[in-house]
């Protein structure tokens, strides 16, 4: 076998239909990387368990094909792909102890008894579950069965591992822990990994690269700080971080740059040049709360406009201020607490602005 | 523990809850008084019966106590002859005396005629001594084993019956014994019922397991029909139920004759399918298989496919994966469908009348006749009694190892 190492798994222009009517997935392409481990990160109902679920073979794709390791595996069974998978559910088997759980993948797979125990029992240490190989699944609290199905998926020495949400029932803290171990396991272990969730901090935390999902298309492609810093359009930019949205008209392009008129008031704000129609079309500008500034100096910051503050929000390292500008009484600001600032009040008017670089004029 | 006003705080616990305890008392009461009167009082009833002895005892009270003080040994002295007299002359002055030469014919062949006949010149017999004379009346009385016999049976309670349904009896020295092979009847009975029954069992759950599958795996509007058509045969009379099988299992019957049609047998060897055990259990498992799926579906419907599929990630085949992972979930539903279709089916009583023959028959429909034809309640009684225990039995090892709560019914 073996492809290229740059393209292990492959989804070339797959559709899915469940019911002949609409497509869940609508155009799906990407090359995932061997060792790379690739998030597919959207809302509810976006289609990425339904990829996960093709590459995993118990969903057909309609149209399109799906390589892996250089092969189009659309024809080849579940049982035959070889892909460690973890469930949201982890699905652990409950009349099977632990150890026969992680024993199972082995036994279907014919290994030798002296085998099987050595793998289960450093796949056990691998999570950290050493001595809770007899216990039943129910036996277990919901971090330990996670680790469980994360051992299960990866005893077998599986070249791709999938995960579909396989945190989502775990609480906030115990959700972060396992994130950073799966995240060393797939360091240490260097396996590919497919990971679903539609929790944005998760992805970034974990993700060499993120496709993020919207009705069935992947709206972008990237890296976690390209999609922070960089997002193509408006879905990514407001999925992912949070971002304040002004809308306007192009009014001219620069170069890389464009000016745009506010709608609700009559300023002209300068903005890079991202993903805008023609001269005359309406665009969608995003601006991080962190990128902007209070009172800035006119000669560092051409874009500049008034705010009335409307909430304020102590936050200890910051304060988060709610303001209206330009008709939008959603735009948040992120004021740093240092012993300079005079502190802001409700009501007041002040000034605010922010780079060119920092305003990405993005689709309407 | 106590309350805030120093009350323990179970004692406050139980008066807050005795209301509601009345009032739940009070809804299920009409069920229970229902219950008791109609199902375990007869039941009860019927146990006893099994058990009982009444006749020699309540009607020959004077042998009865005369005979305490013999041992058993030779034939018993002058009183005990003066006391059959009595007895006997009572008794059939009253008409009773035919009940004990009925029980007592039970237990010997013979004692029937022996007790009317000697009730008979009883009622002539002026003074004593009447132990020659009633053992010229009839040889019996100068045998000990009938006396034996008769001290054994004034007891109020007896195990005869039970030892009858066992195919054991005593024997002329009052041991138990078996009777020879060829007298045997209920003891082959019971193991037929226990067979027919497990067979029963096997084909409900070998028909039933894949059609809960089905139900519990098909979206629910295919699933729906298929659950009405489940539930279909329990709106259908039993009777109409099975003498369909009978029209269409019977030798000039639809089955019968489309094989002749087919030419698969000719029209001499039509087969035999009803009036038979392959009739019983045909008509059986048809009639008691709505008992199989409802607890496997309602414990499929739990297991969610991400287990099935789990296992096929992990790389089993389909059949492996189907065997060593969903299989095992669903056992608590086998048992249970087990555990109801066999403890329905050995009761089964109306199936095996109407399309059993003489080979179908099964412990019920014994039981039945010594209830309507023989009129040997007691025996009924005793056969009933062992046919509970095995029910019960049954359904303590079940509860011991799969437990009676994972029971549910969709
Ligand atoms: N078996 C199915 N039959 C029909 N439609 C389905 C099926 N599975 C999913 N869908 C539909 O396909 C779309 C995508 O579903 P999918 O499960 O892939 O979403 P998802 O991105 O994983 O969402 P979530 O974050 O909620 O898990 C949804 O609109 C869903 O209703
Ligand atoms: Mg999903």
């Amino acid at each position: 076998m073996g492809g290229n190492p740059d393209q292990f798994v492959r989804f070339l222009n797959v559709q899915k239909s469940y019911d002949g009517e609409t497509l869940v997935v609508k155009n799906f392409n990407v090359d995932i990387a061997a060792g790379e481990f690739l998030t597919m990160l959207g809302p509810s109902g976006s289609g990425k368990t339904t990829c996960l679920m093709m590459l995993a073979g118990f969903e057909a794709a309609t149209h399109g094909d799906i390589i892996l390791d250089g092969q189009s595996i659309n024809n080849v069974a579940p049982h035959k792909r070889d892909i460690g998978m973890v469930f949201q559910n982890y699905a652990l088997f409950p009349h099977m102890t632990v150890a026969e759980n992680l024993a199972f993948p082995l036994k279907v797979r014919k290994m030798s008894k002296s085998e099987i125990d050595r793998k289960v029992k450093r796949a056990l240490e691998m999570v950290q579950l050493g001595h809770f190989g007899s216990r039943r699944p129910a036996q277990l609290s919901g971090g330990q069965q996670q680790r469980v199905a994360v051992a299960r998926a990866l005893v077998f020495e599986p070249k791709l591992v999938l995960m579909d949400e396989p945190l989502g029932a775990l609480d906030k803290n115990l959700r972060e822990e396992m994130q950073y171990e799966i995240k060393h396991i797939h360091e240490d272990l260097g396996v590919t990994m497919v990971y679903v969730t539609h929790d944005q901090s998760e992805a970034l935390t974990m993700s060499d690269r993120i496709a993020v999902f919207e009705d069935g298309i992947v709206q972008q492609l990237a890296t976690p700080d390209q999609l922070y810093e960089k997002p193509e359009n408006a879905f990514v930019a407001g999925f992912i971080g949070e971002n304040n949205r002004l809308h306007g008209q192009l009014k001219s392009v620069e170069g890389d740059t464009c000016s745009v008129a506010l709608e609700g008031s009559d300023g002209i704000v300068k903005a890079l040049k991202v993903n805008v129609d023609g001269v005359g079309g309406r665009t969608t500008l995003s601006i991080r709360p962190e990128r902007v500034v209070l009172d800035p100096d006119s000669d560092q910051y051409p874009n500049r406009c008034q705010a009335r503050v409307e909430e304020l929000i102590y936050l200890g390292d910051h304060i988060r201020a709610r303001m209206t500008v330009s008709g939008n009484s959603n735009f948040i600001t992120k004021v740093p607490n240092t012993q300079r600032h005079t502190p802001l009040k409700r009501g007041e008017v002040v000034n605010i602005g922010w780079a060119t670089e920092d305003c990405r004029a993005l689709d309407a | 523990m106590t309350t805030a006003d120093g009350k323990p705080l179970k004692v406050s616990l139980r008066r807050a809850l005795r209301r509601q305890r009345i009032w739940a008392f009070l809804l299920v009461a009409p069920l229970l008084l229902f219950i008791l009167v109609t199902f375990i009082v007869p039941v009860f009833n019927m146990a006893l019966r099994g058990i009982e002895n009444p006749q020699v005892h309540d009607i020959m009270p004077q042998t009865t106590s005369a005979l305490k003080a013999w041992d058993g040994e030779g034939l018993p002295a002058e009183p005990v002859y003066a006391a059959l007299v009595a007895d006997l002359q009572a008794g059939y002055k009253s008409k009773e005396i035919g009940k004990v030469a009925t029980r007592l014919n039970y237990e010997k062949v013979g004692m029937r005629s022996v007790i009317m006949s000697s009730a008979r010149h009883a009622k002539r017999m002026k003074d004593g001594p009447y132990k020659e004379a009633m053992i010229h009346v009839n040889r019996a009385w100068g045998d000990p084993a009938t006396w034996r016999l008769i001290k054994r049976e004034s007891a109020p309670y007896t195990f005869s019956y039970l030892l009858a349904a066992l195919d054991a009896h005593y024997d002329d020295n009052g041991d138990i014994a078996m009777l020879p092979q060829d007298r045997r009847i209920y003891v082959p009975l019971f193991i037929r019922t226990l067979l027919m029954s497990a067979t029963v069992t096997l084909f409900c759950i070998l028909l039933g397991y894949p059609v809960a599958y089905l139900l519990a795996n098909l979206p629910l509007k295919i699933s729906n029909l298929l659950m009405i058509m489940v539930l279909l045969p329990f709106w259908t009379s039993l009777l109409v139920r099975t003498t369909t099988w009978i029209v269409l299992l019977q030798s000039q019957g639809v089955l019968n004759d489309l094989m002749v049609w087919l030419h698969v047998i000719d029209d001499q060897g039509r087969i035999q399918m009803i009036f038979n055990k392959t009739g019983t259990l045909v008509a059986m498992t048809h009639i008691l298989l709505p008992f199989m799926i409802l607890p496997l579906y309602s414990v499929m419907k739990t297991v969610p496919p991400s287990y099935l599929r789990a296992a096929r990630s992990l790389g089993a085949n389909p059949l492996v994966a189907f065997w060593r992972v969903y299989v095992p979930q669903t056992v608590s539903g086998i048992g249970a469908g087990s555990l109801l279709v066999f403890i329905l089916s050995i009761g089964y009583y109306i199936t095996p009348a109407l399309v059993g023959g003489q080979s179908g028959q099964m412990i019920s429909n014994m039981i039945a006749y010594h209830m309507q034809e023989s009129l040997n309640w007691g025996l009924a009684g005793a056969l009933g009694l062992l046919l509970l225990v095995i029910v019960l039995v049954l359904y303590s090892v079940y509860n011991k190892f799969i437990g009676i709560d994972k029971i549910k019914m969709g």
